[in-house]
């Protein structure tokens, strides 16, 4: 056996607090170590040229490098050693950056602890034998669950490279936030007249089925080859035979909230949630419908002229087959009415979310396009805009920035100053953030060109006075209280992963954060995809995201998408269980505990049967090892054997 | 090093070892006793290894994995939880404090979580100063098989 070690200095962020040669030198005199150097940036192109060199000239079998994380770069170099002509298993990755140079102080410390790491990097890889990965087949069809903006996108791109796409909706339209807003920073572009076209080319796409009122039930299979079972949920409506004709929600005598229009008109309880929807079908909610709270009604049975209506309908579940997912969920406003009692909780009817105001903007919104005070419908003069509700704020648990209040805040108040001309706007706010492409100049102009006037501070508290509301706050820059007799209060909530998030991400084993944002493989390195193989992120489920980035994005995980599929065939990890039928015992308590069903009997000659893994199925977490009673099944690249020695030596 | 304590990690791949990854990335500073063993899933841990690493000269052994409903293998966590809360209870048969033992869970996006853990168990166990006997722990423990070549 003959072991080659490298320790890289990674210019100055490993060699500026571990003594990298002396790692070097230590690891000449650890066992079948004969080969050990420093290297200044081994990921460099001299760098790998130095490891491949070393490899060939004496002859190395393994190889251990000292260097980042191994969730970096292990797959980067193990190329490079298979390229020496090595097994790419024969490699052991040490992380002596992220766990240990950028996380300690004291460079004899670091470097005790490095050449610790190393030593055990060396005895796990002492352990190590080759492995071979196989492929199987993947299916070309992907699920992207969302039908915002982003899923809208990504759906599209997928589709126009020839694979089939099945875009899920939870509610009866596509469309999601971007459907409700009037225009769009910095273009002041109308929001519709963008998103309306794309949604009906994902409508008339050959490559696109649509599923709207459907969600996730359960995901099972892995990268390549998920099966998922998809609940089409009920709404009494039959989808094939509405025409959107809006005849039963003329009709219809029950009322319910506005969901699209959240809460800012009157609602029926079967309704088309706007005139742009696709599919332009009606949706009946139970929970206020008379036919089901009264038991009679059945009014929009009687009118509709399609006969679509169906009282008897079910949720039915359907079970397709995916190579890939893209979760594309978007994000909610933040629920502020319980977190500040000090902005009337709710209770003020002028006081309302900028995602309200825009609906009030939109001509297809329920003022018709003019901007009134909820309370009684009268033009509103002076409007006060708050920055950051829910946002940037630690005393919440919410330090994150919503990235898009400051800009829609400067959208909104030149398009109340367009609706109403003697309008004057304030902003309370606590920063300016504008750092997109246009963005400084389009908050400039808000100031400048139609008068708001900024106030740098927050707002302390609202409350009625006189048919009017107070709104009082600090101006910190001239340091000294300011007080606004407003008609109308506009609050920039912050945003939170869309309602259900999480659930989701259980479901497909991805990771989230205490925001409901899902988490990325790497914030450079795999921005579009997950830890989990096959399943990828678009738009704001990730972290809040404005129109453009999230377009972007949706191309981004397109292209990795259609990457993936591409040859129609993956290839499968070697790491997975495998058994020694000669001390297997045949107990099965490794099938009682594996999670995907990846063992089964093999019947032997001899009469016995033994377990068999099926490597295809095996996602190699090792639980089964552990279970085992003899140690009959190990886990390949984390042996017993491996596991052992490396806290030995580490320990040593 | 000789008067210090010497700590053994284990940790998830997906969550913990991601999470110590990016306290490191932001520079959180930590003690510098803990070696960190990189595992699939904490259902990978045989309670052996953590016998095994306090019999080879551990003072303290943690382990770290994804919160329990988040695993990245479904329910790995919920055997290692098992395991480990077994083990917890064994140790003092041993002679070892159960305080030298810690089993948590660090998702991948709480890097300053991770760098909390390691900075309160580590002076937990300073706290306990070495471990001087772990003989109470057969001598041959958790050997496992001939190497093959």
């Amino acid at each position: 056996m003959r072991i080659g070690v490298f320790v890289c200095q990674c210019g100055t962020n490993i060699a500026g607090t571990v003594a990298t040669e002396a790692v070097a030198q230590a690891a000449l005199s650890m066992r079948d170590v004969l080969h050990a150097e420093s290297i200044q940036y081994s990921c460099s192109e001299p760098g790998q040229r130095a490891i491949i060199a070393a490899v060939q000239q004496q002859g190395l079998t393994r190889v251990v490098l000292a260097a980042c994380s191994p969730r970096m770069h292990e797959n980067t170099f193990r190329r490079t050693v298979s390229e020496a002509g090595l097994n790419p298993f024969m490699f052991e990755m040490v992380n002596i950056r992220e766990q240990c140079s950028w996380i300690h102080a004291n460079t004899d410390e670091a470097t005790i602890k490095a050449t610790d790491l190393v030593r055990k990097g060396v005895a796990r890889v002492r352990a190590q034998r080759p492995l071979f990965g196989g492929t199987v087949p993947a299916t070309r069809k992907v699920l992207v669950i969302g039908g915002g903006v982003a899923g809208i996108q990504t759906a599209l791109d997928i589709a126009d490279t020839g694979i089939p796409v099945t875009l899920l909706e939870r509610e009866s339209t596509i469309g999601g936030n971007m459907a409700r807003l009037d225009k769009t920073f910095p273009t002041l572009d109308c929001s519709s007249c963008i998103l309306t076209p794309r949604m009906v080319d994902a409508r008339q796409h050959k490559n696109i089925t649509l599923m709207v009122n459907s969600e996730v039930e359960q995901v099972r299979g892995y990268l390549g080859n998920f099966e998922i079972d998809i609940r089409k949920k009920a709404t009494c409506v039959i989808e094939e035979k509405c025409t959107g004709c809006m005849v039963c929600q003329e009709k219809c005598p029950g009322q319910a909230p506005d969901e699209f229009n959240l809460g800012m008109g009157p609602g029926k309880a079967i309704s088309v949630p706007f005139p742009q929807a696709v599919p332009l079908i009606a949706k009946l909610r139970k929970e206020y419908c008379r036919q089901f709270i009264k038991g009679k009604c059945g009014v929009c049975e009687k009118v509709c002229p399609a006969g679509a209506i169906d009282y008897e309908q079910e949720d039915e579940i359907v079970t397709e087959n995916f190579g890939a997912v893209v979760v594309a969920t978007g994000y909610d406003t933040f629920d502020w009415q319980g977190a500040f009692p000090e902005y009337g909780g709710g209770h003020f009817p002028d006081v309302i979310t900028s995602l309200q105001y825009e609906r009030m903007l939109s001509a297809s919104g329920p003022t018709g396009g003019h901007v009134r005070r909820p309370s009684n419908g009268e033009e509103p003069r002076n409007i006060v805009f708050v920055s950051c509700v829910g946002s940037r704020d630690e005393s919440l648990g919410r330090p994150f920035c919503c990235s898009v209040g400051c800009m829609h805040i400067a959208k909104q108040t030149i398009l109340t100053k367009e609706h109403i001309p003697a309008s004057q706007s304030y902003v309370f706010y606590i920063d300016i953030r504008a750092g997109g492409k246009g963005y400084e100049e389009f908050t400039r102009r808000a100031q400048r060109e139609f008068g708001a006037i900024y106030l740098r501070g927050r707002v302390g508290k609202i409350f009625p006075r006189g048919g009017r509301l107070a709104v009082q706050g600090t101006d910190t820059l001239a340091g000294e209280p300011v007080e606004v007799e407003a008609d109308l209060v506009v609050l920039a909530t912050g945003l939170s992963g869309a309602a259900g998030a999480e659930e989701l991400a259980r479901k497909l084993n991805i990771s989230y954060d205490r925001y409901g944002f899902l988490s990325e493989g790497h914030p450079k390195l795999k921005p579009v995809e997950t830890n989990t193989g096959g399943i990828y992120l678009a738009g704001a489920c990730q972290a809040p995201r404005d129109i453009p980035d999230s377009v972007a994005q949706a191309g981004a995980t397109a292209a990795k998408v259609a990457g993936l599929l591409a040859r129609g065939e993956i290839e499968t990890s070697p790491v997975v269980a495998e058994v020694d039928r000669v001390r297997c015992v045949g107990c099965f308590k490794c099938r009682d505990v594996c999670p995907y069903s990846a063992i089964e009997t093999e019947w032997l000659r001899s009469g016995s049967d033994v377990a068999q893994v099926i490597p295809s199925l095996c996602h190699g977490c090792g639980v089964c090892t552990v279970a085992c009673p003899p140690g009959a099944i190990s886990l390949n690249g984390f042996t017993d054997n491996q596991m052992i020695a490396e806290i030995v030596e580490v320990l040593r | 090093m000789s008067g210090e304590v010497k700590l053994v990690g284990f940790l998830c791949n997906w969550c913990s070892y991601a999470g110590a990854d990016m306290a490191g990335t932001a520079r959180m500073k930590q003690p510098a006793n803990l070696r960190v063993v990189r595992l699939p899933c904490t259902g990978r841990v045989n309670p052996l290894l953590v016998l095994k690493a306090f019999k080879s000269g551990a003072d303290g052994v943690l382990v770290s994995g994804c919160h329990p409903g988040d695993c990245h293998y479904n329910e790995g966590n919920y055997y290692a939880r098992r395991r480990l809360e077994l083990l917890a209870r064994m140790l003092p048969v041993y002679g070892i404090e159960p305080e030298r033992f810690r089993y948590t869970w660090v998702s991948a996006a709480e890097g300053a979580r991770w760098a909390q853990v390691v900075a309160e168990f580590t002076a937990q166990v300073e706290s306990l100063g070495r471990l001087d006997s772990a003989a109470a722990l057969p001598e041959q423990i958790f050997e496992g098989r001939p190497a093959d070549e």
